[in-house]
């Protein structure tokens, strides 16, 4: 078993190489040389030749690949070009915002998601098994800004329930509705997902079993049928997570939420370059962990999978 | 498997008819809608700011007033082509990549599985982002981002059915009398594999024009003053109490768009896929 986990640790790393090379090589497909901006067009050009060599921008490629690894495993993620702070620290300031909203999504999606899939299963083929599904169909097909500014006019404007934007000193009114427009989109996955597999266990031999026991409906679907059915969402939601924590940037710009994503916009709208390639980065390997979690969290939720690999 | 498909699969099924119906119309519009409208998506009124929607502009003005309706109804061909064309070109990279991968196995799978999941790695739309950001945005930033975004997902779906398919007694029958590989790949694997992809394609489109409509609302996309419905959004987004249709309207566009997408994706999935039942 520790086994197991040692080989997708080792597949891990690979993947982890790829996206720095990705980044990488994004950064280095950036419009405008950097020297020029540091020192302006006009400065000599021994000047220039001097930066660049202290830059280390003179050596081979391989090499400033190399230098840039070294520099990324240390946590040294460059200055941002407009508030020259350590993008490092403003990453480390920001993602605990980042997690909050994502963690409320997630329990806001997690906890509808599947009593509404359990409801459709239960009620299968009735009109509300179809509401649920055109439920969960609209919420994958309504864009998550467009959704938060609907909210916002409704709840914030018209009603005047809840506060339209900001992080409000950490007081929870202000987190509701960010929550409500991230966590719409994995609702609509969980319900699916959750609905499908409970239709499936439902069908299954030890649910008639159980009926035949004599056991109350309730009782049946709820102990039984949902505890093996949870497998499937229990991915879906990890994988939810794992994005949601790189930064929902769409929902962060629209609720004023200071996290990662809104981080990533501002760098874009100002083209602070090093802001944006730490941002993808951090996140890449953000969302890349939380999918090996994932992984190896199936193996042990599902013990068909143990014994496959075994085998 | 195709064939057993019809028409009249599609008339007993009323929310995949209602949704084939929306995308014809969509698609009309998008072809012919502009010349149809009777104000030009750039002509400005200054008389007439930021009017509600009344019976000379259909859904209001905005800003600077501009008809609302004809901006909508200008903006479904970026959305749609944006959307269609990328997924058409992220199948098409993702069908070689998928069935070089699963047909030659090796090594040659070792490395290509390890790129597709390199791009599986980052979250969708941070990776569009990236990619857009080093480029000049506009119609050919969006495109090729929301491309590179998807095409790993299909690779990754066309290996999986090429490794199964190529087993087939057909396939070693094929070997056996000296057909080539891309014979093969393209007689005999490809075929069985349209269906799969037809559904997995369908699938994706809802997604990739929410993905275009996401970068434009970032400002990533096409740029201001051709109209998209991303940026029709963000660019009205501070007088969305004050004058909201300007911001509802573009919304409503996508979501019915995306909506109808995935409806009949989902017939097709039903009616192709045996395996998968939602």
């Amino acid at each position: 078993m520790a086994f197991y986990i040692l080989k997708r640790l080792l597949l891990f790393i690979p993947t982890l190489l790829g996206i720095t090379l990705i980044t990488f090589i994004l950064m280095k497909s950036l419009p405008g040389d950097p020297v020029t901006a540091m020192v302006g067009e006009r400065a000599s050009p021994e000047t220039i030749v001097r930066i660049r060599s202290e830059l280390g921008l003179d050596k081979p490629l391989p090499v400033q690949y190399g230098s840039y690894l070294k520099r990324i495993v240390t946590g040294e993620l460059g200055r941002s070009v407009f508030t020259n702070r350590k993008i490092a620290d403003d990453l480390i300031q920001k993602f605990p915002n980042t997690v909050k909203l994502a963690l409320a999504a997630m329990l806001f999606a997690s906890f509808l998601g599947i009593g509404m899939g359990v409801f459709a299963a239960v009620k299968r083929n009735t009109n509300w098994d179809r509401l649920v599904t055109l439920i969960s169909v609209g919420g994958i097909s309504i864009p998550v800004f467009w959704l938060g500014l609907a909210l916002m006019l409704i709840f914030a404007f018209y009603l005047q329930w809840l506060p339209p934007s900001g992080m409000g000193n950490g007081s929870l009114v202000y987190l509701i509705m960010p929550a409500v427009t991230l966590g719409t989109f994995s609702l609509s996955y969980i319900a699916r997902v959750t609905r499908s597999s409970m239709l499936e266990s439902l069908s299954q031999p030890y649910v008639a079993a159980a009926r035949a026991k004599g056991l109350s409906e309730s009782k049946v679907v709820l102990k039984h049928a949902l505890k093996n059915s949870l497998i499937p969402v229990v991915t879906l939601i990890g994988l939810d997570l794992g994005s949601y924590l790189n930064g929902a940037v769409l929902t962060e710009t629209i609720f004023g939420w200071d996290g990662l994503g809104r981080y990533a916009l501002e760098g874009i709208k100002q083209r602070d370059y090093p802001v944006i390639m730490g941002v993808v980065l951090f996140g890449a390997v953000i969302f890349v962990t939380m999918n090996l979690l994932v992984d190896i969290s199936y193996h042990f939720l599902d013990p068909r999978v143990r014994v496959k690999e075994e085998a | 498997m195709l064939n057993t498909l019809s028409l009249k699969d599609l008339t007993g099924n009323t929310p995949a008819l209602i949704a084939a119906i929306v995308l014809a119309l969509l698609v009309l519009v998008a072809t012919v809608g502009p010349s149809l409208v009777s104000y030009g998506p750039d002509m400005v009124d200054l008389d007439n700011l930021k009017q509600p929607p009344s019976k000379v502009h259909l859904l209001g003005t905005d800003s600077i007033g501009r008809d609302i309706l004809s901006r909508v109804v200008s903006g479904s061909r970026i959305s749609l082509s944006v959307g269609i064309f990328a997924s058409a070109l992220s199948l098409c990279i993702g069908i070689f990549f998928g069935l070089v991968a699963g047909y030659f196995g090796g090594r040659t799978d070792t490395f290509l599985s390890q790129v597709f999941d390199v791009f599986l790695a980052f979250p969708s739309l941070l990776l569009a982002i990236g990619i857009s950001a080093v480029m000049t945005p506009g119609l050919f930033s969006a495109m090729l981002a929301i491309t590179l975004v998807g095409w790993a997902g299909f690779a990754r779906l066309v290996r999986g059915i090429t490794l199964s398919l190529k087993e087939q007694t057909y396939v070693e029958a094929s070997k056996a009398l000296g057909a080539t590989p891309a014979r093969i790949l393209y007689k005999h694997i490809l075929p069985n594999a349209l269906p799969l992809l037809l559904v997995a394609g369908s699938l994706r489109v809802g997604g990739f024009i929410l993905l275009e409509a996401a970068l434009s609302f970032l400002g990533l996309g096409v740029q201001p003053p051709t109209p998209t419905w991303g940026s029709m959004i963000s660019l009205n987004r501070s007088y969305i109490n004050t004058a909201p249709w300007m911001v509802i309207f573009p919304g409503l566009a996508i979501s019915i768009t995306v909506i109808s997408f995935n409806i009949l994706g989902d017939f097709l999935r039903d009616k192709l896929d045996p395996r998968m039942q939602v």
